[in-house]
């Protein structure tokens, strides 16, 4: 989910906040303010803005008319949600079992190696963020990793390092 | 426009696509397909085809299934055959080009096989191959043929004839021919669809909804992904009778995240439908009114289970709760429910096309019909196969999946994902229905098939599932949540040399209180992967407990790596490799590696040259090597490894 729009933490200008305030508005205004639109709303801000903004949680249960803590809830529970801004390029590195049997481990620890983070991290640039998935569904090609929608199967240590080059994150 | 006249239109397009004088290009680009490179193979197919100005008509299908042979390209002249190329490059597609469409060498060393009547000189028959052989294609028979995107080609090919036949029964006529068929569940359990059916249209409520579960949330298995993608159609009209059949006005189907480009195909179907008024009020001038929405998962596994999946469309979290109360009596919103899997409700579509025996005539006993696995793991030909029940595990394995990877040993096959197990050798020749792979203390699961070889740990694996239903593990029962951290504890325990004899004993015994006291399926099932490998592998645990060895290898804490003196050339290629700079020695001196210091990386083992071989991994006792690195003069020996 590569997008151009992710925060910047704290120190946005004005301006980009407010731009961001709009958008969350017309996000909502889409929706009829059912319980059943929760994670469809989530999931759409996630996009705007990166990851799931304190603010924007309390305005969303504003508007659905639950409990702070429910979205709260829902946000932690999924886990594609993120509470805290993460890189803007996000890796994702397949261990389902189809990769575990062809050594996702190795190439899971190459990216590691070569981003100088663990998965759950952004680097402190926020340039790229690492997250192991359980399976991408592309088994066949295992082991697999995935840049944006970019999907690379066969992987092996060697070409990690050239697919992070490609996106300018080799060490 | 009434369904004839849709049908009409339809059958000639299809028609003029085949009768059309201009060469046809077929690209596979399902995500596996785009994972191998077709995107790029499809952007040199473009410009090659401009560059030598050849009029052609580029088709992009879906996935027919020999993922290990992507990129595939078919091509097919007019009056000619099919070919089907695998491997196929940016820079193979345009010697194609250049050699079949204009010079008319069909090029039989690229291509895999030919499709249809007639033959070319040099290939052979892609169906009469190992690897099609003895597969069956009942549910997968259009993906790769058609364009996923386009309804004409689904309806041209028999395409919602199925429920047309259906709206001219009464419901409960259309769920007796699905119980006659035998159709049973493709999601994992195996429950008779008829009969799950029944229970609903039978409950009482004028509300009543039906999902289809598209969660494929089992790691390893991508069938389903494979089928919204190649051929969404066959799963809503699979729906569309289902609905009908039950009575139901609305429906959800629930979509992994991680597929986007099914969500795609999925949402381009709805659109076409919605188009042909196939969906909404009236279908087809009948009473029968039917509204469908996609709803994107957010990544739980857990959410693939019925009741938290319907938790998961009303908002909340993806909790499971207690059984009973059915889906069938309570289920989303507290209405009357059916939930199926993606592939049951394709079945439906083929099964109300052409009739409950004909399908019937397919399978076992008590499995009727085919079932698709996703083979892959160690295996020669990964791929998403469609085999009739009762076939065996030796034919899925050594004739399609043609060997195991590298001539290696083969150890087990894992089905039932995280909810399975491995069964051994021994179950070669069992034949694959829901009955056998349960005796066997397997599950069907919902059909992946991940083959292991003698480089595979079992107790690694047993650690692997275990740590991933933990981490899927909800948290509402205890049994579950607790549970599986204690066995994963003791398993890491054991992988990394601290395991105790009392161990096994005590996962079998903790085994055995989850599976009894755990709300839903997920933590029910939990711990077959250890049970069944406890079972069938009970030696490999004994020796990482009492030997502290790992014999296949694999366990890091458990395995070391040091230089063969007799071999060891003094090269100084993995001296100068080793990133913890963990090898002494020299130019022409015996290296030898410092344990304290390896990291046991692998990287001297992977880059001594193979006509050295020296390094070498081991697990358990070290034979005795110098500690100091000695000039291989002075070593007094012949040198062996010399070539
Ligand atoms: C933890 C867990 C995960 C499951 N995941 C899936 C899944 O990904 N896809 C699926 O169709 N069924 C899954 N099931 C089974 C469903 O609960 C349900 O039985 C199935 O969708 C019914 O469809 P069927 O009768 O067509 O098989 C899962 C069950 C459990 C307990
Ligand atoms: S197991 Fe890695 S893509 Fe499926």
């Amino acid at each position: 989910m590569a997008n151009s729009s992710v925060a910047q933490g704290a120190q946005a200008p004005l301006e980009k906040e407010m731009a961001r305030q709009q958008r969350l508005d017309e996000i909502l205004s889409s929706y009829q303010g059912n319980e059943e639109e929760l994670i469809p709303i989530l999931q759409q801000v996630q996009q705007v803005f990166g990851y799931l903004p304190e603010p924007a949680m309390k305005k969303i249960a504003k508007f659905l008319k639950l409990p702070e803590s429910t979205i709260f809830g829902v946000g932690t529970f999924y886990a594609q949600f993120k509470l805290v801004p993460s890189g803007r390029n996000i890796i994702r590195v397949c261990r389902g079992t189809a990769c575990h049997v062809r050594g996702a481990t190795g190439i899971l620890g190459e990216v590691e190696k070569q981003l100088g983070i663990k998965p759950g991290e952004s680097t402190s640039d926020l340039e790229y963020a690492l997250e192991a998935i359980a399976c991408f569904g592309s088994c066949a090609l295992a082991p697999v990793m995935v840049i944006g929608n970019n999907v690379y199967g066969r992987m092996t240590p060697a070409k990690v390092k050239e697919v992070l080059a490609n996106v300018g994150a080799e060490r | 426009m009434s369904f004839a006249d849709i049908q009409k239109q339809a059958i000639a397009e299809w028609q003029a696509l085949h009768d059309s004088r201009k060469p046809r290009i077929l690209v596979g680009t399902a995500t596996c397909g785009r994972a191998a490179g077709a995107e790029a193979v499809l952007a040199a197919i473009d410009k090659e085809l401009r560059e030598q100005n050849i009029d052609a008509i580029v088709i992009q299908v879906g996935c027919i299934g020999l993922c290990y042979a992507e990129p595939l390209v078919d091509i097919i002249k007019p009056g000619r055959p099919r070919i089907c190329y695998g491997n196929v490059t940016p820079e193979i597609v345009a010697q194609l080009i250049e050699d079949y469409l204009v010079k008319d060498n069909p090029r039989p060393d690229l291509a895999l096989g030919t499709i249809g009547d007639g033959g070319v000189d040099g290939i052979p028959n892609l169906f009469g191959l190992p690897v099609l052989k003895s597969q069956l294609r009942i549910v997968l028979r259009r993906c790769g043929f058609i364009d996923p995107t386009n309804i004409n080609h689904y309806i041209a090919n028999g395409g919602y004839s199925g429920l047309v036949k259906a709206l001219a029964m009464k419901p409960e006529e259309i769920i007796e021919e699905v119980k006659k068929s035998g159709l049973r569940g493709r999601g994992g359990a195996g429950f008779p669809t008829g009969q799950k059916w029944e229970f609903c249209r039978k409950s009482p409520g004028e509300e009543k909804y039906i999902i289809c579960n598209a969660d494929e949330g089992d790691p390893g298995a991508f069938m389903n992904r494979s089928l919204l993608e190649g051929d969404p159609h066959s799963v809503l009209e699979g729906m569309l009778i289902g609905a009908y059949a039950i009575g139901a006005k609305e429906g959800y189907i629930y979509c992994r995240a991680e597929y986007p480009l099914a969500l795609e195909r999925l949402r381009i179907a709805l659109k076409q439908l919605k188009e042909y008024q196939l969906i909404g009020d009236n279908i087809l001038g009948s009473n029968f009114s039917f509204h469908l929405k996609i709803k994107e998962g957010a990544g739980a596994f857990v959410c693939g289970e019925e009741t938290a999946l319907m938790a998961s469309i009303e908002g909340k979290r993806g909790m499971p709760r207690s059984r009973p109360p059915f889906p069938a009596v309570s289920g989303l919103w507290g209405k009357p429910t059916n939930i199926n899997n993606v592939e049951t409700w394709a079945n439906v579509a083929a099964i109300m096309q052409r009739g409950a025996s004909w399908y019937a005539s397919y399978g076992t006993q008590g499995s009727k019909g085919t079932k698709t696995f996703s083979l892959v793991g160690k295996v020669e030909r990964t791929g998403l196969i469609e085999v009739p029940f009762g076939i065996t595990m030796r034919q899925i394995i050594y004739e399609i999946g043609g060997s195991i990877l590298k001539g290696k040993r083969f150890k087990g096959v894992q089905t039932g994902g995280p909810s399975g197990g491995c069964l051994p050798p021994d179950f070669l020749d069992t034949p694959v229905d829901y009955d056998s792979l349960t005796s066997a203390g397997s599950i069907m699961g919902s059909g992946g098939m991940i083959v292991m070889d003698e480089d595979t740990c079992m107790v690694d694996m047993a650690r692997f599932f275990i740590s991933f239903t933990q981490l899927e593990s909800c948290g509402k029962c205890i049994p579950c949540r607790w549970g599986t951290k204690q066995m994963l504890d003791i398993l890491e325990d054991i992988v990394n040399g601290r395991g105790k004899p009392e161990d096994i004993e005590l996962l079998q015994e903790l085994a055995e209180s989850i599976k009894d006291g755990s709300l839903c399926g997920l933590g029910q099932t939990a711990p077959n992967p250890v049970l069944t490998s406890i079972r069938y592998f009970r030696d490999e645990y004994k020796a990482h407990v009492e030997e502290k060895r790992c014999p296949a290898l694999v366990c890091n804490a458990l395995i070391s790596y040091y230089i063969d003196p007799e071999k060891c050339q003094g090269c100084i290629i993995c001296l100068r490799s080793c990133p913890a700079g963990a090898i002494k020695g020299g130019k022409r001196v015996i290296h030898v590696i410092d344990q304290d210091k390896c990291t046991k990386c692998g990287t001297c083992l992977d880059i001594c040259p193979p006509r050295f071989n020296a390094v070498v991994k081991t697990s358990g006792e070290r034979p005795a090597v110098p500690e100091e690195p000695v000039p291989i003069s002075s070593a007094g020996k012949t040198r062996g490894g010399q070539q």
